[in-house]
């Protein structure tokens, strides 16, 4: 993956594939220190799944028998320097408060540190695939905060379609105009 | 600077509109978007798709879904286009520029780009 934010794209398709309602992607940026986590209330992973599943031999899909999104994620942060963990809680044994957070730590200073690249192409993405859920996105940093909270956007547009084209442009350029604000 | 009642002046403007999108999505175009996908370069051509369609107005008549791994990883990015008494036609390595090229000739124009599809590699 050429942008952490691709990598983001792709592990939030686990939490949609989850049953997620709601999905949380938080980023905090300060000096020397870099993280992302995807924090989701779908169906969680028993502890044997989530055992294995930085292994690519482990997956959910169907058409082949290997999966890289994970483990290419943590190669990013393990590069670097940095980690990734993965807790879980399963519906079988946690009926209501089940979920995943996804947690990768970078060094930001660190040669092979990829890039963030397009956040907002990434979110915007994820808000058109899937509208129903309840998006929640925060950047932080030191000199300020980047944020999106698509029920704050359902409340203005009523009956109106978050995928609706002219929604999701209007999100993308919302986010954009953010960053050059700070 | 975007704010929140400019997204509200979209919904007064979109109501407006509910009427006519009933019946919409005579086209869906379906892009890729698994692990494999997404490294080959879907982000950007599903990017254009919905941008080209907002630019184009065509939104009543085109939907933009995403979907998971269908097993052709070695050509994606793939697209594929769903018409009502059509067959599917299943673009592969796609590029934002193909993918403005697709909506202008095949979903407007109604003429299949054989050279980027998959029967063509």
């Amino acid at each position: 993956m050429k942008e952490l934010s691709l990598n983001i794209l792709d592990i939030a398709q686990n939490s949609i594939k989850a049953g997620a309602s709601v999905i949380s992607i938080e980023l905090e940026e300060r000096e020397k220190f870099f993280s992302i986590r995807i924090t989701d209330n779908g169906c969680g992973m028993k502890a044997d799944f989530l055992a294995n599943v930085t292994n690519p031999f482990t997956t959910t899909r169907t058409t082949r028998k290997v999966g890289l999104g994970i483990p290419l994620f943590k190669l990013a942060a393990e590069q670097t320097g940095g980690s990734l963990t993965i807790t879980s809680r399963h519906e079988s044994e946690h009926p209501t408060d089940h979920g995943t957070v996804v947690t990768a730590v970078f060094d930001p200073t660190h040669m092979d540190f990829t890039p963030l690249g397009d956040i907002a192409s990434t979110i915007t993405i994820l808000i058109q695939g899937s509208p129903d859920i309840h998006w929640i996105f925060t950047h932080k940093k030191e000199n300020g905060c980047v944020s999106l909270d698509t029920d704050e956007l359902k409340a203005v547009l009523g009956d109106v379609p978050l995928n609706t084209f002219e929604v999701i442009a209007w999100i993308g350029d919302y986010i954009k105009e953010q960053y050059f604000g700070l | 600077m975007k704010s929140l009642a400019e997204l509200a002046a979209i919904r007064e403007k979109m109501q407006g509109k509910v009427v006519l999108r009933e019946g919409s999505g005579d086209i869906r175009v379906v892009v890729g978007m698994a692990t494999c996908g997404i490294a080959a370069g879907a982000r950007p051509v599903l990017s254009a798709f919905v941008e080209e369609i907002n630019k184009r107005v065509l939104a009543g008549k085109i939907t933009v879904t995403q979907t998971g791994c269908i097993g052709i990883c070695q050509f994606e990015p793939v697209v594929e286009i769903y018409e009502a008494d059509k067959e599917k036609v299943t673009y592969v390595k796609m590029t934002p520029e193909k993918a403005k090229e697709v909506i202008e000739k095949h979903l407007v124009g109604g003429k299949v780009i054989e050279e980027y599809t998959i029967s063509n590699i």
